[in-house]
């Protein structure tokens, strides 16, 4: 009771940044309204202002980020309320990709004219295959409770890259957590599916946190603090139980890989890929990937530096997992959907590769690296997803690969931006993905991890060829008499397929600016 | 009687949990042992609380408290939908993705 009485006096309200964090609240803060939205106004009204407030919330925290990125800052950061958020250069850098991969995902989200009414169900309640569930999917309408999830979800994913304490970053991964498994089943078609890899997400992903948090809890028993600079200076160099520690941070990084789609936590990856809305498979590629690893990169960096040589052999083995796991059963694949999953397992190998890719003296070449990585890898998934939806049939899209032989004779543009996607996702020289890997191997090497390289290279070979097997499909086989038709978009998914082949082009041929910007700082430690 | 056989009841509700998310085959069954998971985590951190002699483990058993009543929200709604379509809540039957 004692004790009580003293912490009580203690208490004090935190200090609060709150031109650091306007961003953040600013997409929590709308997330908020927009459920308000969502109950008060027509259901005709309801999309039309759902949109306009989503994209406009985007916009406006992206200025509130520039706003604060370009005054008079500490260079090292700022944690703000009560420590609890670190907002310096990486969190920045996050926050902006984030957004912007955010709105691209809005916009394909909220397309309505490559599926009639948008790709969510009128009404999430009505039970597949019944007549009612006919007749929602062909009327207009969609369930707009999927603008405010995606806020929630960005909200979250933000809060999560920015966390510099372990229970705030738990808060936060089931605030992402939480709406996108939610998200996943709300297709219009293949309901079925889209229900199944729901419960399959929400399940693993639960079992996924909770070891997340167990881990928490035996940081917490070490360090006495969840802090990840009290755990960095507690590992310095005491006399504590290792187990305690080292348990503890297996946990902590199965439940972070399991988020971050590595390989072997990658089991949910190709099922939740396959079965969601492809606009909100978009989302979670991109968006949920630079969370997930710009959460892996600051735990590692800040709280487990000193203990890197404990834990490198470890995380070294399960890149090499995840790369092969990628690279070999993606070459299986007859789904499209499903070998863009597999593709991202590989993805997240090199990922974790820079990601680990720390020197003895205490830099971190990988961290601007990976940044930079996540930004081109986002932009290129997205704009593929966006394809992906387009090549349709009278029951949906045209997932399997077999329809899609001969696609270049039906659309030359859509097969020709596809075929340029794939190469940047293989990483052939002149698209961003090939600058990607660059710096992520050029950073590993300088780390002196040489032979991991080596091993990534070869799954890069590997993983190109069911990319290159595909624009062979599409461009020298004869198509199907009763193949898909190829969709033409409307302006939305035109400007995410856009915005995404235009960027992964640009950051190919110069990638300066984004390098540079990824490299101005560390992480606040 | 020592902390320390706190936490190993912890550990054991811990591995009884993700044993039974292994094994059991209702949506609703692996739900509960998600659950247990997160319970005995509670335990530990307010052990390690004790053991330390501040007051932060406690306050994160309620932070995760809050948590899991926000999962049950979202993952009975889940659950509820696909059993509302197959009239099974067996994770079993739900085989149409793969491979």
């Amino acid at each position: 009771m004692n004790l009580l009485v003293a912490q009580a006096q203690q208490i004090e309200a935190p200090q609060i940044d709150y031109g650091a964090i306007a961003p953040l609240l600013v997409v929590l803060g709308a997330a908020c309204m927009s459920v308000l939205l969502e109950a008060l106004l027509p259901k005709h009204q309801r999309w039309a202002v759902q949109l306009v407030l989503t994209l406009g919330t985007l916009v406006g925290a992206t200025g509130a980020l520039i706003f604060y990125a370009t005054s008079e800052r500490p260079a090292q950061g700022v944690a703000t309320l009560a420590g609890a958020i670190a907002v310096d250069s990486p969190s920045l850098f996050l926050w902006a990709t984030l957004l912007v991969l955010a709105f691209g995902s809005v916009l394909l989200i909220a397309d309505r004219s490559v599926e009639p009414g948008g790709a969510f169900v009128a009404q999430a309640a009505i039970r597949p295959g019944t007549i009612q569930d006919r007749a929602q999917a062909t009327k207009t309408g969609m369930q707009t409770e999927v603008f405010p999830l995606t806020l929630f979800a960005l909200g979250g994913m933000m809060t999560f890259v920015a966390s510099n304490d372990l229970l705030t970053m738990f808060v936060a991964l089931e605030v992402l957590s939480l709406p996108l498994y939610l998200m996943c089943g709300l297709a219009r078609r293949r309901r079925l599916l889209s229900q199944e890899a729901a419960v399959k997400y929400f399940l693993l992903g639960a079992f996924a946190s909770a070891f997340f948090l167990y881990g928490v809890a035996l940081l917490y028993g070490y360090a006495g603090s969840v802090k990840l600079s009290a755990i960095a200076t507690a590992a310095a160099g005491t006399d504590r139980s290792d187990t305690l520690l080292f348990a503890g941070f297996g946990l902590l990084v199965v439940g972070l890989l399991f988020k971050a789609a590595v390989g072997p936590f990658h089991s949910w990856t190709p099922d939740v890929y396959q079965g969601a809305p492809t606009p909100v498979t978009a989302f979670m590629a991109a968006c949920t990937k630079v969370a997930a690893f710009g959460g892996i990169l600051r735990v590692l960096t800040v709280a487990f530096e000193n203990t890197q040589w404990e834990w490198r052999g470890v995380l070294y083995g399960v890149a090499v997992v995840s790369m092969v796991i990628g690279a070999v059963l993606g070459l299986t694949q007859t789904d499209v959907k499903r070998m863009i999953a597999y593709s991202s397992v590989a993805h997240a190998g090199f990922l974790l590769i820079g990601s680990i890719a720390l020197t003895p003296e205490g830099t971190a070449p990988g961290v601007s690296a990976t940044l930079f990585y996540l930004l081109a890898y986002g932009f290129t998934t997205i704009a593929a997803f966006g394809i992906v939806s387009l090549v349709r049939n009278s029951d949906g899209e045209a997932t399997h690969l077999s329809q899609w032989a001969g696609l270049a004779k039906r659309s030359p543009i859509v097969a020709g931006v596809f075929t340029f996607l794939l190469l940047a996702l293989a990483g052939i020289p002149l698209t961003s993905g090939f600058i990607g890997k660059f710096v992520v191997f050029s950073a590993a090497i300088e780390a002196g991890l040489a032979p991991l390289v080596v091993i990534a290279l070869v799954a890069s070979a590997v993983a190109a060829f069911f990319y290159l097997r595909v624009i062979v499909l599409m461009y020298f086989s004869e198509p199907a008499p009763d193949g898909p038709t190829v969709t033409v978009p409307g302006a939305f998914t035109t400007i995410a397929i856009t915005l995404g082949a235009v960027v992964t082009l640009v950051l190919g041929l110069w990638p300066t600016f984004v390098l540079d910007w990824a490299g101005t700082g560390t992480f606040l430690s | 009687m020592t902390p320390t056989y706190y936490l190993l009841l912890s550990a054991l509700l811990f591995s009884i949990g993700a044993v039974g998310v292994l094994v059991r085959r209702n949506a609703i069954v692996v739900f509960m042992c998600v659950e247990l998971m997160l319970n005995a985590v509670n335990l530990s951190l307010v052990t390690f609380a004790r053991i330390n002699g501040s007051l932060d483990g406690q306050v994160m058993a309620f932070f995760v408290m809050v948590v899991a009543a926000a999962e049950v929200v979202v993952g009975l709604a889940i659950i509820m939908s696909i059993f509302r379509t197959r009239r099974s809540a067996s994770v079993d039957d739900s085989n149409l993705l793969k491979y």
